[in-house]
């Protein structure tokens, strides 16, 4: 039986990024991912950089990522575009919470502005005219997810991690099983987002399909990574499903548009009614995306926890188990510091910021 | 706008024609949807300078005028569900509701990637006849024909028509197999007779079995092939160079849709019974769709098909008529056979996908077509892997993939604006 320090299940963006945090540490280590590598939520994934600000723990894990993330600027794999988050109010109440949100911000160091009704306009000339203003937060970023995963899987390899290439059929006493009923042992991390519960079913993990749209090149249209100051209502409101206005420039030139949100909906076919709904939001912003062509329609599985946070740390109850999954839309923001966090409590250091709002015991309780 | 019919037919060549004509024979209310702006489908392609070929040009305008049966030209299917299709023309875009459906949108080239052929100046055999047809001008130029297959001839007949110089058709099966197929076409007098006036129209252009086409040469234009015959690599200086290696059904519609696919050969083709059923209640498929077998077999399939679909009675004289016709495509598929040398042509500089600019050698390493399209963008352009996925899974690097909606670019406003007041469509 082969002996790792530490045996990572799956290699999406959380997985390859707990990979690079714990090879860099100098672990004995194993991959196990069946599948292509950021193939699964991080593929579908739109790949933005944003500080949600709404939950303050969730503030503090999404600013302390985004810090981490400006070592990857100069990856080319990564594809960083720095583009900056405008965020859109429709209305003069919109516009009166940004003073609120702008305090937030602060309070952790983010810097961002308040945009004016005319400033927005010079920024972002595509925008429905009657709109009340914004508030820009100018060095965030988009990526482009699988590539990050397969360059932090890429950095771990290097280091000497190996990868296998075959699915965990279970968790053994100490260690996992593979599908070829061959055995790994050594401590145990589950990073396997969605599918959680198939290793640790004592971890509630709702699926929240999600919708994209992405256009043929249209360079210039666009220029900020562009949200609905409503967005948050639902991305965090419990609706059976829902519709933001979230919009990208990809440095493509293509023009990526989100988002949708649905419980309940294991099925992965594109949902046209849905894709509608998603689409008359966003024309009632950017109405001149109506005659631009779109190529491809895609889902994807956000993996929601019992809370909406993350688990991040040891699985109550088990030995040499750890958790990393339940990023929700927030996955390829926070990677970086969740997995900073997991593996510096894995190796019992201190951590940068508090990990007990995502101590996976505060479910399992 | 919501418009109903008893019969939605897919693809106006010869099978959805002979559909059309069919069911509408019948009473039956027919909506017949082509993207082209006249019906003919590829082998009956109008020409805006010889019009539609005698026998198209015979039934074509009266079943596209046929009182019960609403020609749709110009319009694209972007999505169907369950009874219903998404479509959308040059203004907009509606949806068509049917009780049967009948799937009759052919095949499309397969390009199988070699050094150069992307320069301008390459184009595909089919492609060649399509851009001539629409009059491309083709006065005075010099070009080759070269690939495989008797369509090689029909394009070579296309560009002379249209004033080419062509030097040569180069045909990759060897010499004895091309003269195994010639031995058998008694059997099917049609096409022998056809065969016979190609070859008529083609005297004095220089026919080279076993031959491939190893390079496109030209700096910004094509300049010059390499041509490999048995007689040895000679250079060859032209203008155009048109490339067939054979046709690929467009299933992407019926995987859609659901249909169970025929998974014996690489590309896939819609499993049907002998009335042109496929596995999905109400959807019928014909043509190309079922298996490349040319324009005879798509006409007698879409003759069956209009008629069962509308639970009219299916003679067995076309059933017999079906099964010779679908022996022909046998007979075709086995004898022009891609040699191993068409599968090395290309090198590992040599771009896959030329929407996005990727080249062999960057999808070494990968375990699938997802893998290598996540880490390359490898079809991931405007047309979604139709050209770089046919090829790699005709090359043996990885299998097909599955349907990626829309069926084609499609006007966000097509998908994004609420379509309201459905009511009863009426007929032209």
């Amino acid at each position: 039986m082969k002996s790792y320090d530490l045996i990572i299940v799956g290699a999406g963006i959380i997985g390859t990024a707990c990979a690079d945090v714990a090879s860099a540490a100098g672990l004995k280590l194993a991959i196990v991912e069946p599948q292509a590598i950021g193939g699964g939520a991080t593929a579908a994934a739109m790949g933005h950089l944003v500080a949600m600000d709404d939950d303050p723990a969730e503030l503090a894990l999404s600013h302390y990522s985004l810090q981490l993330w400006e070592a990857f600027t100069d990856v080319a794999q990564i594809e960083y575009s720095r583009c900056g988050t405008l965020w859109v109010a429709s209305n003069e109440n919109e516009l009166a919470s940004i003073p609120a949100k702008l305090a937030r911000l602060a309070a952790v160091g983010v810097h961002a502005e308040l945009i004016e009704r005319q400033r927005l306009y010079q920024l972002e000339p595509a925008l429905a005219p009657g709109l009340a203003g914004g508030m820009r937060v100018l060095r965030e970023a988009v990526v482009y997810p699988p590539g990050a995963a397969r360059h932090l899987l890429d950095r771990a390899l290097a280091r000497g991690a190996t990868l296998y290439p075959r699915q965990a059929t279970a968790l053994t006493r100490n260690g996992v099983e593979l599908d070829d009923r061959s055995m790994l042992s050594g401590p145990v991390l589950v990073a396997t987002g969605a599918a959680l519960p198939r290793l640790l079913p004592q971890l509630p993990m709702r699926q929240r399909k999600g919708h994209l749209v992405i256009t043929d090149r249209h360079p210039g249209i666009v220029h900020h990574q562009l949200l609905e100051l409503g967005y948050a209502d639902s991305a965090h409101g419990d609706a059976d499903s829902s519709v933001a206005f979230n919009v990208q420039p990809r440095p493509t030139g293509q023009i990526l548009i989100g988002s949708s949100r649905e419980y309940g909906s294991d099925d992965s076919a594109v949902s046209m009614p849905m894709v509608q709904r998603m689409l008359e939001r966003c024309f009632h912003y950017l109405p001149g995306l109506r005659d631009l062509q779109a190529l491809r329609i895609w889902t994807g599985f956000r993996p929601v926890s019992a809370d909406g946070r993350p688990y991040l740390g040891r699985v109550p109850g088990a030995q040499n188990v750890w958790v990393a999954a339940g990023h929700e839309g927030l996955g390829i923001t926070t990677s970086l510091g969740s997995a900073r966090l997991v593996i510096d409590q894995l190796l019992s250091q201190s951590t940068a910021i508090d990990a007990s709002p995502y101590d996976p015991a505060r479910i399992a309780a | 706008m919501t418009e109903r019919y008893d019969v939605a037919i897919v693809g106006a060549g010869p099978g959805g024609l002979a559909a059309a004509r069919a069911a509408a024979s019948q009473g039956a209310r027919v909506a017949l949807i082509d993207a082209q702006a006249h019906a003919g489908g590829q082998v009956w392609r109008k020409d805006i300078e010889h019009g539609w070929p005698r026998r198209a040009q015979a039934c074509i305008p009266r079943i596209v005028e046929h009182p019960r049966i609403h020609w749709l030209a110009q319009t694209q299917v972007v999505h169907a569900d369950a009874g219903a299709l998404l479509l959308e023309n040059e203004t907009q875009a509606w949806r068509v509701a049917y009780d049967t459906l009948i799937l009759a949108n052919g095949a499309r080239e397969l390009l199988l990637p070699f050094p150069g052929w992307t320069l301008p100046g390459v184009t595909g055999a089919g492609g060649l006849q399509a851009l001539a047809k629409q009059g491309w001008p083709l006065h005075g130029r010099r070009a080759v024909i070269a690939g495989s297959g008797p369509l090689l001839l029909a394009a070579a007949v296309t560009a002379k028509r249209h004033g080419a110089q062509v030097l040569g058709i180069y045909e990759q099966a060897d010499a004895a197999s091309v003269h195994r197929f010639a031995r058998g076409l008694w059997r099917w007098p049609g096409k022998a007779l056809q065969a016979v006036s190609l070859r008529g129209q083609l005297a004095g252009i220089p026919y080279h079995c076993g031959s491939v086409v190893r390079e496109a040469l030209g700096t910004d234009t094509l300049q010059a092939i390499e041509v490999e015959t048995p007689r040895g690599s000679e250079p060859l200086s032209c203008d155009l160079l048109a490339i067939g290696f054979g046709l690929v059904p467009n299933i992407e519609l019926a995987q859609m849709l659901g249909c169970r696919l025929n998974e014996a050969g690489v590309h896939g083709r819609v499993e049907v019974d002998t009335m042109q059923r496929s596995s999905v209640p109400g959807v019928y498929a014909v043509g190309e769709l079922c298996g490349i077998g040319g324009r005879d077999s798509a006409w007698i399939e879409g003759l069956i098909a209009g008629h069962a679909a509308v639970g009219a009675k299916v003679q067995a004289r076309w059933l017999r008529r079906q099964r010779h016709a679908r022996e022909f495509a046998e007979s075709l598929q086995h004898h022009f056979k891609l040699s191993t040398r068409v599968r090395a042509m290309a090198r590992p500089d040599t771009l896959v996908c030329r929407c996005e600019d990727v080249p062999l050698q960057a999808l070494r390493g990968h375990a699938d077509a997802r893998s290598a399209k996540l880490a390359t963008r490898c079809g991931m352009g405007a047309c979604q892997g139709r050209i770089c996925g046919s090829a790699l899974a005709e090359l043996g690097i990885f299998p097909r993939g599955g349907s990626r909606p829309p069926l084609f670019p499609v006007r966000l406003s097509t998908l994004g604006d609420p379509i309201s007041n459905p009511h009863q469509g009426s007929c032209s």
